[in-house]
């Protein structure tokens, strides 16, 4: 019997779900921005805080990770089994890098007594305040999607493994990747603005 | 419906262009950051970064060949989200 499949639309579907994930991330930049014309010399000084480096690192760890897990849906394409694999284990483990560097990151602010609710923090200018706030609610709604990827793609390792995703059906791993550079899309986004802005 | 067959392959080669590329917009928009541009240099940082996400749309999510329905719907969400900005920040600046 004749299997019922319809690549496209499930792709369209992917799509769609990354709409309203753009359109969630947006509503979030949307505040940003009007918390930043309001407060603009806060949110200055308050950006100074955040490592730049850290920041900057983990721009080219994405960008790399979205490269590996492009080229994966090439190699399956061509039925290189193996590559695709060792590509997509690239994905992960920079995917894992990115998180080590965050927790660094994190672990240092809260050191310093900068986190959500601390004493310091109350005594911060509310500009600086909001400016926080909305660092640690981007920063770590976008890591939970991080991790999120990092279990899809998982799930995708495992079916290339396998063999339920190969050279004549692939869509899983094409909407798997799909998802992973949603990430890399919002951090794009979410690097000059709270990095840079000095 | 045999779709799945003319799927267009992309080159290793390519992928590692584009990466090459969205690597040096990063770094120019580090680099801009440091040069005393005053309000310009969030537009321009948003400006790299717009170019950027164009970029990773069109080739890592296949967009360019996909059909064009998707790149239709692609627009309509950006033209939605650019509209709800402007409509905000209306209502923002005449409070």
């Amino acid at each position: 019997m004749e299997e019922h499949r319809d690549d496209i639309g499930s792709r369209m579907g992917m799509w769609i779900f990354i709409f309203t994930e753009i359109l969630l991330f947006g509503g979030l930049f949307l505040v940003y921005a009007i918390f930043r014309a309001k407060y603009s010399a806060e949110f200055h000084s308050a950006a100074y805080e955040l490592n730049t480096f850290l920041g900057a690192f983990n721009t080219v760890i994405l960008l790399i990770s979205s490269m590996t897990v492009a080229m994966s849906i090439t190699a399956v394409q061509k039925g290189d089994k193996k590559l695709a694999l060792i590509l997509l284990g690239i994905t992960i483990l920079m995917a894992l890098t990115f998180l080590v560097n965050k927790y660094f990151e994190w672990g240092h602010k809260v050191h310093m007594g900068i986190y959500p609710g601390s004493d310091l923090l109350k005594q911060f200018e509310q500009g600086e305040l909001m400016f926080f706030g909305l660092y640690y609610f981007m920063t770590g709604l976008h890591v939970f999607h991080i991790i999120v990827g990092m279990i899809i793609l998982l799930v995708v390792m495992y079916k290339v493994n396998s063999g339920t995703i190969n050279a004549d059906k692939f869509v899983l791993l094409e909407n798997g990747g799909l998802y992973w550079h949603l990430v890399d899309l919002i951090w794009i986004f979410l690097f000059p603005l709270l990095y840079l802005i000095t | 419906m045999d779709d799945h067959h003319e799927n267009h392959i992309t080159p290793y080669i390519t992928h590692l262009k584009v990466l090459v590329t969205l690597l040096f917009l990063t770094f120019a928009t580090i680099a801009v950051t440091y040069v005393e541009l005053g309000a310009l240099t969030v537009t321009v940082a948003l400006l790299i970064a717009t170019v950027k996400v164009f970029i990773v749309i069109t080739w890592f999510m296949h967009l360019k060949y996909e059909e064009p329905i998707f790149r239709y719907f692609v627009i309509g969400v950006f033209l939605l989200f650019a509209l709800i900005i402007f409509i905000t920040f209306f209502d923002y600046a005449f409070r």
